[in-house]
């Protein structure tokens, strides 16, 4: 499901990398922009080590990246993969170069992911070749300038001793000989040639690496964001603005930056340990890989299970009210839907799935005959279904949620007028995620069949809300859910018909806003 | 044993029918840990005397950086499955510094540590203490547990390995290096590969050693356990080491600072799995109680009963996978009632017909199979109500315990009364068809010493 311009844009980037690629191969700046070390454009440069058998560290990166790109892991159930690939491209850039990093980049195209079609092999090759060659330039541009500054620190160090020295000179009525001069040049020249002896790129040089490492930093960081970018471009034109919103992607991403900037480091590892291992280097950095990948694919695991088994317990404690159930999925996706609308942060979204899901949990409290008579209630019945939300909090409060989850299922009947229980708080003394839930609440209440009416049409939901607004309802929370609904279908859920076994069926909705519990007057 | 055959009046019955209080720190302080906890203290003594002895600090800001490393590590401390903890980043860099062959000097990569540059085993404790001590400060400043216990076993280790390694570095290791490079990196490699996987056994074993201790389990079973648990973590401490001792050798001390950031996001990664594993057992705990709440079965109910039922499974040498199933099924045993209009009075589903118990079990497990993650948990609910005996097919192990464990809490409830319970488990013992007579045996003991378990 490629769309068209989404088409355009891997044309775009795949001729934009195949340019770039020339380009620098054909330019060739001062010699290292090659797949060949500098060391034969620089035969006197003693304090540099190439890599001794360049073509093998090729093939080694290559495969190394094959495998990180091959076998690709969820970082959480329903949210992105991810591969920790960038080590071998990064530890080709200090290694061998920008041009062997576009290239082992560009091997993604042979992924042994057999799902991939020709398209997305295309876009995936041409990104990574792309980010490499960024990242490499990006190498080379930070270490050549931490290098001048390093040069120039040191060049002013041995001035000012010169200076020293020369003033001592002076102090003792000795005479500076015409050598000083000299002396300086010869100083400057040195220097100069202690800082062209070694190369940025090639084996890794253990008196100059905190320069390798500053000058890796901005190219990791570079190469995240080339990355990121790319897909990010991706995933807009092809899914539309707002994706990443909706799909939880925004939640995954700073997790995402940082677990790819934190193996990015690994490239400089391979590299360092090139030194003694060569290839088998990478092999070992494949260990902690792996087992950094198993506890990544047990954590997405655990949450779809532990996702699985709270709607499965949530929909037994459904069981008794034929016509509410789902009501605590729905709750649920409505309540997530305004949070991203109000932009809440991703920790906040993810508690008000559960407190949503939980919210009536509490009507298990209840007795039964309470929840189905037919006739007024006396007020000591209303009582027993005004406490459900603290009977809820009471069985949810060990779990270890965020402090705000409970609040929403305690407070989800309040009213911003003030005439809603448990305590009749009111305006902004209502916990934000109780006005929310009690949005979602009432608009599922209204939109399914109950056993006294059939289910009322999603516009005439709304109005609702939009009366209540104010009154009943927090208005910021309902023009939240009105503009969600715009971008969003909602799943209506399929019409019920009235079941055989009267025993589950309830008479009144403690919910429904249209039709208020009838309760005896004192 | 709280055997059934005890007479005549109790005089303490009354007393002792409180709820048991937990154990202060030094009650819980048993054999296993308290010799562990003394050897570390002695291994620290001896180390400190030897460094005031040889009165200097061989290679000053190697001991810096790796103890920099071990507090930073310490400080990030991991929780694991089943209220372990674990500091990965700690062992990795104590391992990596008792170790480590040599640092690179100007102008030359890799030379080897001489005999009198080279940090010595007493050293390289002194130095992981130390740096373990400073990284549990934030942990007991913030009013956690301080983790000695974990602290101890992780310094024997690390002891044991300097013991062994140190001394061959100036006699063996310099002669393998020529020109300030490893000429046989592979063997190098292959003894501390060796030398890890040592490490990783005693750890595993002393770690095995103060669990079984604490949770009551077999020493077998819970070295089985403890391996099974943590091949993966101590997989990756392993080659993080070899990683971190060739790198250093190479690149100097700096490689350090470059290896921290994939170490994290390792860290990271697990930490997030163990959190959702314990979000995960918070909530289905939680939720249990939904019975309790509704009316169906007695305040307290499903937690009793899945305490017993640990309790009993790990006595019969169950391993833990198969405990955390029984804990779930244990705690969800009674969730098919929710599906009953009425309460059984008293909540003794042990008291109805046994068709009726039957159904109410399969209701359960309907609901639990409901999940798709929980297949064996539903099993067990769902065969709860079988007879040990005469059933075919027979009920699973699992469903036998949490059928005994359930008619004891249904006749006893949260009472401690001995006679109670004795004659609990009296009448369970005279019908050898409806339960295990292996099962009610243990049911027995821990009944006995009725101490909260925990997994």
């Amino acid at each position: 499901m490629v769309s068209r311009p989404a088409r355009l844009y891997i044309g775009l980037v795949v001729v934009l990398t195949g340019v770039l690629v020339t380009a620098t191969s054909m330019a060739k700046i001062k010699g290292i922009w090659g797949l060949m070390p500098p060391a034969f454009t620089a035969p006197f440069a003693t304090g540099h080590v190439p890599v001794s058998k360049p073509l093998i560290a090729l093939v080694a990166l290559v495969v190394l990246f094959l495998v990180c790109d091959s076998v690709d892991t969820p970082l959480s159930a329903r949210q992105t993969k991810w591969s920790p690939s960038s080590a071998a491209t990064l530890a080709a850039v200090v290694l061998l170069g920008p041009l062997a990093a576009a290239f082992v980049g560009a091997s993604s195209l042979l992924s042994l992911r057999p799902k991939l079609r020709l398209p997305e092999r295309m876009f995936n090759g041409a990104m990574h070749a792309l980010s490499g060659l960024a990242a490499g330039g990006a190498y080379l541009a930070v270490g050549d300038w931490l290098k001048g500054l390093v040069y120039r620190h040191e060049l002013a160090v041995y001035q000012h001793e010169l200076a020293v020295y020369r003033h001592e000179l002076a102090v003792h009525h000795q005479h500076d000989f015409a050598v000083r001069p000299q002396l300086e040049a010869l100083l400057q020249n040195d220097l100069l040639a202690l800082h062209r002896q070694w190369a940025l790129v090639g084996l890794p040089n253990a008196g100059h690496f905190a320069i390798i490492i500053g000058a890796f930093a901005a190219a990791a960081a570079v190469h995240v964001l080339a990355n990121h970018g790319l897909i990010w471009g991706i995933y807009r034109l092809n899914r539309g603005s707002g994706m990443l919103r909706r799909e939880g992607l925004e939640s995954s991403l700073p997790l995402l930056l940082a677990s790819d900037f934190g193996y990015a480091c690994l490239g400089l590892v391979i590299a360092s340990l090139w030194h003694v291992m060569a290839w088998f280097s990478a092999a070992l950095v494949l260990v902690t890989l792996f087992v950094a990948r198993w506890a990544m694919g047990q954590f997405a695991e655990q949450q779809r299970a532990y996702a699985a088994t709270m709607s499965a317990l949530c929909q037994a404690v459904e069981t008794k009210d034929y016509y509410t159930r789902g009501h605590g999925d729905r709750v649920s996706r409505g309540s997530v839907m305004i949070a991203r609308k109000i932009r809440m942060s991703p920790a906040r979204t993810e508690a008000i799935r559960f407190a949503g899901m939980l919210h009536d949990v509490g009507k298990l409290g209840v007795p039964t005959q309470v929840l189905q008579k037919t006739g007024q209630l006396t007020p000591e019945e209303f009582a027993a279904i005004q406490l459900h939300p603290m009977r809820g909090l009471e069985i949810v409060r060990e779990i270890g949620f965020l402090y705000e989850a409970f609040t929403g299922i305690m407070h989800h009947h309040e009213r911003i007028d003030g005439r809603g229980y448990p305590m009749g708080l009111a305006g902004h003394e209502i916990p934000e995620f109780a006005r929310i839930i009690a949005v979602a609440d009432a608009f599922d209440s209204m939109t399914t069949t109950r056993s006294y009416r059939e289910a009322k049409s999603i516009e005439f939901a709304l109005d609702q809300l939009r009366t209540g607004a104010g009154t009943q309802f927090d208005a910021l929370a309902v023009e939240a859910f009105i503009a969600a609904l715009d971008e969003e279908r909602w799943p209506l859920p399929k019409p019920v018909r009235k079941p055989a076994d009267p025993a589950t069926v309830t008479v009144q909705d403690h919910d429904d806003p249209t039709a208020p519990l009838r309760i005896v007057d004192a | 044993m709280a055997g059934g055959t005890l007479a005549g009046h109790d005089p303490m019955a009354a007393a002792r029918a409180d709820p048991p209080r937990p154990p202060s720190y030094w009650q819980a302080l048993d054999s296993g840990r308290l010799l562990v906890m003394a050897a570390a203290i002695m291994l620290v003594a001896a180390a400190f005397t030897g460094m005031a002895i040889q009165g200097h600090v061989r290679n000053v800001s190697a001991a810096f950086a790796f103890g920099g490393f071990i507090a930073f590590g310490e400080v990030l401390r991991l929780a694991l499955p089943g209220g372990r903890e674990a500091a990965p980043i700690a062992m990795v860099g104590a391992m990596a510094y008792a170790l480590l062959i040599g640092l690179p000097t100007p102008g030359s990569a890799g030379q080897p540590f001489g005999p009198h540059i080279n940090p010595n085993a007493v050293q390289v404790i002194t130095v992981t203490a130390i740096g373990m001590g400073v990284g549990a400060l934030p942990h007991i400043a913030a009013g956690r547990p301080s983790g000695l216990t974990g602290m101890c076993t992780r310094l024997i280790t690390i002891a044991c390995l300097a013991f062994i390694f140190r001394p061959l570095v100036p006699d063996v290791f310099a002669h393998l290096y020529k020109q300030g490079r490893p000429d046989l990196w592979e063997l190098e490699f292959a003894i501390m590969a060796v030398l890890l996987l040592l490490g990783w056994l005693i750890e595993t074993t002393v770690g095995a050693l103060i669990r079984a201790d604490d949770v009551g389990a077999r020493f077998w079973v819970a070295i089985r356990d403890e391996m099974r648990l943590q091949w993966q973590l101590g997989l990756a401490v392993g080659a993080s080491v070899l990683i971190t001792v060739f790198a250093t050798e190479a690149m100097g001390l700096l490689e350090l600072a470059v290896f921290i950031g994939p170490l994290l996001v390792t860290q990271i990664a697990f930490r997030r799995y163990a959190g959702i594993r314990a979000t995960y057992l918070q909530t289905v705990r939680s939720l249990a109680r939904v019975t309790e709440v509704a009316g169906y079965v007695e305040e307290g109910h499903s937690r009793r009963v899945s305490h017993l039922a640990v309790a009993v499974g790990r006595g019969l040498g169950l391993p833990e996978p198969e405990l955390l199933a029984l804990e779930y099924a244990a705690l969800m045993h009674d969730i098919g009632q929710l599906s009953l209009r009425d309460a059984i009075p008293g909540g003794a589903t042990h008291l109805v017909s046994s068709a009726e118990q039957e159904r109410i079990a399969g209701l359960g497990a309907d609901v639990i199979s409901e999940a798709g993650v929980l297949d064996e948990v539903a099993d067990l609910v769902r065969c709860q109500s079988w007879p040990a005996r005469g059933h075919d097919p027979a009920p699973p192990l699992g469903s036998m315990i949490i059928k005994a464990a359930n008619a004891f809490d249904e006749m006893v409830g949260p009472s401690t009364d001995r006679h109670r319970s004795a004659a609990a488990l009296d009448r369970m013992r005279q019908d050898p068809v409806a339960f295990d007579t292996g099962v009610v045996a243990v049911l027995a003991e821990v009944a006995g010493r009725r101490v909260p378990s925990r997994l």
